[in-house]
């Protein structure tokens, strides 16, 4: 087999993807308002396709392309997969809102596209430019989707503030890269790694460079220093655009953690793992306590991925492949616990309706026993409570924690979830002990209130049944790590 | 021995026919909510008695095991057992199940399904509780069951019942937490998370005392113990009546039976090492807390902390390591599930009534309910600890253990047969005897049929094993001995 060949069989997700997001574009000119739901069924469709590439490509082998800049590995490969199904779930979740709202337009589906093609790049990035480029293609197409909604002030407000901070992380993570090049004299994953092995490198450059590379990270994940945006951005985009941010990007992001961490720089975890450790503490700090205060379910929520986000520092922060395996299990888990609670959002939101307060959940179980025991159930996976999904997740996490020795950091977590269950609660107490205020019919797409269902059951049975998620965490890490 | 998997089913019955009560949706088909409910606990007690009648009282190993591998990753197993301890409780949780289910027959009127199978769903997660031999598994049990409490309180409880759910809820977690890490740093030391192998495991003394202090705030607060008792008021002063009840007769005795089976046979030098803690706190549960009940004004909040100070009998045995001290706490725990039931029930029957719980709205009430008043002296009669009734024996036994430990530690558990006597008894008289005082009571009507028979089931149940507590006994004789002789053995790593 030639080098093309390989080379296009290894990114051949990505091109499909990518071309069809162009296709989209172009036959969204030539369609009738009444016929674009095509346009929607066209992208479930690219997402299959896509996920059809994956597996019949899938081997459990590493295969590096284009001269070692992109890698096609079991991990990349699961991300991916992750990622599909998310995506997918979020447009059926947000079709209706959508048109609701006048944003159910070609663009809309384009974007999304383009964005979780930059986000594949980033999965399966294994060169620092890759992967910047990756990241920016997703940025740029975020940045647009949060002001879509054009007349909406706070969707502009808050679009601008993502723009200027994620350029700001953007400028950090670059500059520390470069860093690194001018120490080790490569900008590949997996020269750079080996050129530290070595260790002839001058030592404050490299730790001046981790810094900004750490820094600009966590500003992507969301980690307290550098959360500010998270917030404003979760409240002020449609919620539609909330749900993309506050899940499936989540998921790249996470994938371009490990790639330049755990692949690239683990031979300077000694220096990276006290940082993220101190992340992972103010996060979770913050993050819980701050969402208590929040009347606003978006803002809730937003504080609460933060301290999700610290959660999942804590299995990074162990720097071993039980650590990564576990917060792997922990970042699907999480997306799929947001995906069924924005999705709730949106259930409840209408024409004209913003369902946005904590009190518009008020008495839900009179409104829809149903949905609300779907919420009840998200809310107690994302606390953590047994038998849902997020107990194993949280559990996973602290036993990677634990294992590395960090055993007064683990109790101290462990005291904060007690923290974070009080505001889950809260919704809970909201949907099952108070009167409802609103008693509007909960009216959405039938699919929408199926895949809902499943999603939220999927949180109890994935809680029940664990093991199958484990263990495809496990295969991805294994078999692409060192 | 049969090769159904008796604890399986023990556990499922009640969980399938709650969610079986759940699909008949809204109060449009409240009747039939009742009924499946009702034959769903009878099958979830009728599934229970093989447990009794198949148990070999000889062994006091784990009977009818059963294990499966769950979650490989971390080696967890479905892994089932019962001993002579968890047998009876077992019993407890599903007998009580099904009085619980009739006594909320009239009484809940609104969201029927939710209320009966929220009481099922617990039922099968505490029998879990009491039968998981795979610490992931006991834990998933233990936690799960917090859910279907804390709507059952929050949805069908009294004015303040948000505070007092959320209350107990973050209670719980928090102790509970810790209890999960220490079970973390078990795995890491023996690589497994079956009980059996954490009682072989040698730990020093500091990590015992560590272990041991992380599951003791777990259970202290699940018992209650003092200080840590405070949620328990709260809760069963806003519980609807069924909550009560199962909060009083199971979930009090799943903190203590986790102590048997976690705290100290894993970390018995620590269990040694911190016992003379153990009996001040028990004591101080006993005294302090019945003075606490002595002033109490309303009934539910009385019988709240008569049974923490009961509960303190209960720790209070443990730590003696004597056997008929820890048959005694035993006895005590059943006796108490039907006792406390009982007393519960009873306010019940008032509150269906009157609507209020406050002692002095009541007076006379004798005079209108003669034979609800029969049954309320029986009852209060036995939490006193009167001879002859299932209250004395676990009391008398314990007391009796405790003397051959210290003459004071007898003297300060002895003392709660005179406070015991007076708490009860004086909220007996204010309520029951003297004068109708008011329109209201004058217009109160006896039992009625339903009542009548969850009462007098209670009855003989507490008269029996006061007359003839032989069954439980027996039943525990053989696994205490075992544990008493793991208890003497030290853990402490050679040369140490």
């Amino acid at each position: 087999m030639n080098g093309l060949q390989t080379d296009l069989i290894s990114a051949l997700p990505e091109l499909f993807v990518l071309s069809m997001a162009m296709f989209i574009l172009i036959t969204d000119l030539f369609l009738k308002p009444s016929n674009r739901i095509a346009i929607f069924v066209l992208t479930q469709i690219t997402l299959l396709g896509a996920a059809f590439i994956t597996i019949s490509t899938h081997n459990p082998s590493v295969t590096y392309a284009f001269s070692g800049m992109f890698v096609d590995d079991p991990f990349a490969d699961v991300m991916k997969l992750m990622i599909y199904l998310s995506t997918s779930l979020f447009l059926v979740y947000t079709r209706s809102y959508i048109t609701l709202r006048g944003m159910f337009r070609g663009e809309f589906y384009a974007l999304v596209l383009f964005a979780m093609a930059g986000m594949m790049i980033m999965v399966s990035g294994q060169h620092f430019l890759t992967l910047y480029m990756g990241l920016e293609l997703l940025s740029l197409c975020l940045y647009a989707l949060v002001a879509m909604d054009r007349d909406n002030a706070r969707a502009t407000e808050a679009a601008m503030k993502y723009f200027v901070l994620g350029a700001l992380a953007s400028g950090m993570l670059l500059y520390g890269m470069s860093m690194m090049y001018g120490a080790t004299g490569s900008l590949n994953i997996s020269e750079v790694a080996s050129a530290l092995l070595n260790g002839s490198q001058d030592k404050p450059v490299l730790v001046l460079g981790t810094v900004f590379i750490v820094a600009g990270l966590a500003f992507k994940l969301g980690a307290v220093p550098f959360q500010m945006w998270v917030p404003d951005v979760y409240e002020g985009s449609p919620t539609a655009v909330t749900l993309f941010i506050g899940s499936v990007t989540k998921l790249a992001a996470f994938a371009f953690v490990i790639r330049i961490l755990a692949q690239g720089l683990y031979v300077l975890a000694i220096d990276w793992h006290g940082m993220l450790m101190i992340m992972a503490v103010l996060s979770i700090i913050i993050g819980n306590i701050t969402a208590i205060a929040q009347t606003n379910l978006k803002r809730m929520l937003a504080y609460s991925t933060i301290s999700h986000v610290g959660f999942l520092l804590f299995g990074l922060m162990s720097a071993s492949l039980n650590g990564y395996i576990s917060s792997m299990f922990y970042i699907v888990s999480y997306v799929l616990m947001t995906l069924a609670g924005f999705g709730m959002i949106l259930l409840l939101s209408r024409k004209g309706f913003e369902a946005e307060q904590l009190d518009d959940l008020k008495g839900l179980n009179q409104r829809s026993p149903w949905f609300a025991f779907m919420m009840l159930i998200t809310m107690f996976s994302m606390a953590g409570v047994p038998p849902t999904l997020g107990f194993y997740a949280k559990f996973a996490v602290l036993q990677a924690a634990l294992q590395a020795g960090f055993l007064w950091l683990v109790v101290f977590a462990v005291l904060m979830a007690v923290i974070g269950a009080f505001y889950y609660l809260r919704i809970v107490k909201l949907m099952y002990f108070d009167e409802p205020t609103d008693n509007t019919p909960i009216n959405n797409p039938p699919e929408m209130n199926i895949l809902l269902s499943v999603n939220a059951l999927g949180l109890l049975a994935l809680g029940i049944m664990p093991q199958r998620l484990m263990d495809i965490c496990a295969y991805a890490i294994a078999h692409s790590l060192q | 021995m049969t090769t159904l998997p008796l604890l399986s089913l023990a556990i499922w019955v009640p969980i399938f026919a709650g969610i079986l009560v759940l699909l008949t949706g809204d109060d449009k088909n409240a009747s039939s909510a009742r009924w499946i409910a009702l034959l769903g606990a009878l099958a979830a007690f009728l599934v229970t008695i093989p447990l009794y009648t198949g148990f070999n009282i000889a062994d006091g190993g784990f009977q009818f095991q059963e294990g499966y591998n769950w979650i490989p990753t971390f080696n967890i197993h479905y892994h089932l057992g019962a001993d002579g301890i968890a047998v009876p409780l077992i019993l407890l949780t599903s007998l009580t199940t099904v009085l619980v289910v009739i006594a909320g027959w009239e009484v809940i009127q609104k969201r029927v399904a939710q209320y009966m199978a929220s009481f099922l769903i617990m039922s099968g997660l505490m029998i879990g509780v009491f039968s998981a031999l795979d610490a992931i598994l006991y834990y998933v049990f233990w936690e799960a069951m917090l859910i279907p409490m804390f709507l059952v309180i929050g949805v069908w409880g009294g004015p303040n019942r948000v505070y007092a759910t959320i209350k107990f809820f973050l209670y719980t977690l928090l102790g509970s937490l810790l209890m999960l890490v220490a079970f973390i740093y078990l795995f890491y030391q023996t690589n497994s998370f079956e009980v059996v192998d954490y009682y072989r495991l040698p730990m020093t003394l500091p990590v015992q005392v560590l272990v041991f202090l992380a599951f003791f705030m777990a259970f202290a607060v699940k018992i209650p113990m003092w200080p840590v008792h405070t949620w328990l008021p709260d809760a069963h002063v806003e519980a609807p009546t069924g909550g009560s009840v199962v909060l009083a007769a199971i979930a009090l005795k799943l903190g203590g039976y986790s102590f048997l089976r976690f705290a100290m046979p894993i970390a018995p030098d620590a269990a040694h090492y911190l016992s003379g803690f153990m009996i001040t706190l028990s004591l101080i549960a006993v005294v302090y807390i019945a003075f606490v009940a002595l002033v109490q004004q309303d009934m539910k909040k009385l019988i709240a902390y008569s049974s923490i100070s009961h509960m303190g009998f209960v720790t209070l045995g443990f730590f003696l390591f004597n056997s008929i001290g820890l048959e005694g706490s035993i006895v005590q725990m059943i006796s108490h599930g039907f006792i406390s039931s009982a007393m519960f029930l009873s306010v019940g029957v008032l509150y269906d009534r009157m609507h209020s719980r406050q002692i002095a709205d009541y007076g006379g009430v004798v005079n209108t309910m003669p034979k609800f008043a029969a049954f309320a002296v029986l009852f209060a009669m036995a939490n006193a600890g009167l001879p002859g009734t299932s209250g004395f024996v676990g009391e008398f036994m314990v007391i009796l253990a405790s003397l051959q430990k210290n003459f004071w530690f007898a003297f300060l558990a002895s003392t709660t047969l005179i406070l015991g006597a007076a708490y009860t008894l004086w909220m007996v008289k204010r309520v029951f005897f003297g004068e109708i005082t008011n329109a209201h009571v004058a217009e109160l009507v006896d039992l009625n049929k339903r009542e009548l028979l969850i009462l007098s089931t209670l009855a003989v149940l507490v008269i029996g094993f006061g007359v003839y507590p032989q069954p439980i006994t027996e039943m525990t004789h053989a696994t205490v001995a075992q544990f008493l002789d793991h208890m003497a053995q030290t853990k402490l790593p050679a040369g140490l």
